[in-house]
């Protein structure tokens, strides 16, 4: 990757056509608390962010992106609507050994705005595509929100699609349930003996109680687990439209064609589908050529889990490099973090050093 | 010389020098019971290095030790991405020790990695907080429940009397090593069907970033054909 002077100089360029996009730039500590960082995250986020100790302020990270703090930030004193930018290095340790540097700059570009998310969406989408357009990449994007809208418009108890729902990022985890949910997979032996002993009135014998976890939520999940026992399987259409779903891959017109497709026969699913619609006409006005923008249903499942909308990347020809470039909606992450408020926000990154490497931008 | 970092004291000393000695090299203390000094015979050019079994993955990593016996436990915790750092030489088949996350017993709702990432959401719901899982093997524990898609969980540093941590509230599950189960079983925890972390057994190490030219090549091959092992792609 470049040298860090070329870029800063990428960087530079970037905030200022962020400034005249009409973003106010915004700072960020570098040294973030870390308890804020990991309820967020969870543990995944230790094996990735650099953890350090204040005397007084307790665990701290240094900051693996800006998008909390902006938030807060915002959440905290911003006025409506709003457009931020922002330039610094971000950390992120490697457990391996890679190309991949644990220290680069970021820049970035959020918008907080409730009356059109649609065209928010584009508005970023384009910008990126506009400023990033001399290095000739291939750009992906996707949607969760149609994602999450599938799994609840599934016929099956509450407490299976919210569980689902929760292992929207967690690919394989998501697998084991749609298979366990669906009647594919065995019921383990022990599950079995059981929900024998419940369905005979009995209570198994166990120890003292003991830990935090109380008698009163050991009795509700065994509750629940002689309801799913009781329920049906997802059945076999279903399991098979969600799996078409997360298979898809294809130019925007066809996956969406084929969306429209699947919501006759899974309803759910058809306001995010008109929505990435319009999505797709607000891009074709910015001057997008939407018939070659590639959709991946997928797209954004393997990322930390905060984007619950459209997501996108800007990637090099060569496979082994990070994205250039990465972004999305995050709605939910603002109530997260706004303590009882919440404002729709859509917002990317750019990595500065690695648009150096490939040539720049000026 | 090449160095040989052995653990410094007690069953896993006595264990290695056995080991060894079956293959016809004596490794032996000198000096008082009390003064960390070895002796080698058997092999020529081999130096014998007491260490804590703790610190021998951190010293092979370094390339200060060429050679070290050590738990596999302790080599896949301390080392991020071990396999560039030392080569498995020889397992030695005893030291025998499993890392397994336990639950309290009064759980009969939570048998397996499945449900322990349910009750970790209600838990989490209820309580405003992660379930936490008391450890001292925070990467190989991490690695295990991210690679089988656990969420909704923290682990809490426990260096020590980990088994007590969930009757004293400061955790709800553990992580830890057991052999037969019994310090489990006596403090109310039981062990999921499917979350055995690790099978640690004592082995023999060799360290890439180690200085393997000229007499210590020699030492190294004479080594290996007295124990009957292969030196791998070290020299």
């Amino acid at each position: 990757m470049a040298e860090k002077a070329a870029a800063r100089a990428e960087a530079a360029r970037l905030v200022a056509a962020f400034r005249a996009a009409g973003a106010v730039e915004v700072e960020a500590d570098i040294l973030q608390p870390a308890e804020v960082l990991l309820d967020l995250y969870g543990e995944d986020i230790r094996a990735r962010a650099y953890v350090t100790a204040d005397p007084l302020r307790g665990e701290m990270m240094l900051r693996p992106d800006f998008t909390v703090p902006v938030v807060q930030m915002h959440m905290a004193e911003g006025a409506e609507p709003a457009r931020y930018c922002y330039s610094g290095e971000v950390f992120r340790k490697q457990e391996h050994p890679t190309a991949r540097r644990a220290e680069y700059v970021q820049v970035g570009y959020e918008v907080f705005e409730r009356d059109n998310p649609v065209a928010a969406d584009a508005e970023v989408f384009a910008l990126f595509a506009r400023l990033l357009a001399p290095l000739g990449l291939r750009a992906a994007t996707g949607d969760i929100a149609i994602l999450t809208a599938a799994v609840r418009g599934l016929k099956t108890l509450e407490t299976r699609k919210a569980a689902l729902l929760r292992h929207i990022w967690r690919p394989r985890r998501f697998t084991e349930l749609l298979e366990r949910f669906g009647g594919q997979a065995p019921v383990p032996p022990s599950r079995a003996a059981l929900l024998a002993m419940l369905a005979a009135g009995d209570r198994p014998e166990t120890g003292p109680h003991l830990g935090l976890r109380s008698e009163a939520e050991i009795s509700t999940r065994l509750a629940a687990l002689v309801e799913d026992a009781k329920a049906p399987p997802i059945s076999a259409e279903e399991v098979g439209r969600l799996e078409d779903l997360l298979n898809l891959e294809a130019p925007s017109p066809a996956a969406l064609a084929h969306l429209r497709d699947l919501a006759r026969d899974l309803p759910a699913i058809a306001p995010a589908v008109d929505r990435m619609e319009a999505r797709l006409d607000a891009l074709a006005r910015a001057g997008i050529d939407v018939g070659k923008l590639a959709f991946e249903a997928s797209h954004g499942r393997t990322t930390l889990e905060y984007y619950d909308g459209f997501v996108f990347s800007f990637h090099a020809a060569d496979p082994e490099l990070p994205p250039v470039a990465s972004g999305g909606r995050y709605d939910a992450l603002t109530e997260v973090l706004g303590q009882g408020r919440s404002i729709p926000a859509v917002g990317g990154i750019i990595r500065p050093g690695l648009v150096a490497d490939l040539g720049g931008l000026a | 010389m090449l160095k040989l970092g052995v653990p410094s004291k007690g069953r896993l000393m006595e264990q290695t020098f056995d080991w060894f000695g079956r293959h016809g090299v004596t490794l032996s203390r000198t000096g008082s019971d009390r003064e960390y000094a070895g002796a080698v015979e058997g092999v020529d050019g081999l130096e014998l290095v007491l260490l804590s079994a703790g610190e021998i993955p951190r010293e092979l990593a370094a390339g200060r030790i060429h050679l070290g016996v050590t738990g596999s436990d302790l080599v896949r915790e301390k080392l991020a991405d071990w396999p560039a750092q030392v080569v498995e030489l020889a397992p030695m088949g005893f030291g025998h020790a499993d890392l397994i996350i336990a639950v309290p017993a009064c759980w009969p709702d939570v048998d397996t990695l499945d449900d322990l990432d349910a009750a970790a959401a209600a838990f989490r719901r209820a309580h405003g907080f992660r379930l936490r899982i008391a450890t001292k093997y925070h990467r190989l524990v991490r690695d295990f429940l991210t690679r089988h898609g656990v969420a909704d969980y923290q682990l809490v540093d426990s260096q020590g009397a980990t088994e007590g941590t969930v009757k004293n509230l400061t955790a709800e599950a553990v992580a830890d090593i057991t052999s037969t189960g019994e310090t489990l079983r006596a403090n109310h925890l039981k062990i999921l069907a499917d979350a055995l972390v690790h099978q640690s057994q004592a082995t023999l190490y060799g360290a890439r970033g180690a200085d393997w030219q000229g007499a210590r090549r020699s030492a190294l091959a004479q080594l290996c054909a007295r124990l009957g092992i292969s030196p791998g792609d070290l020299a």
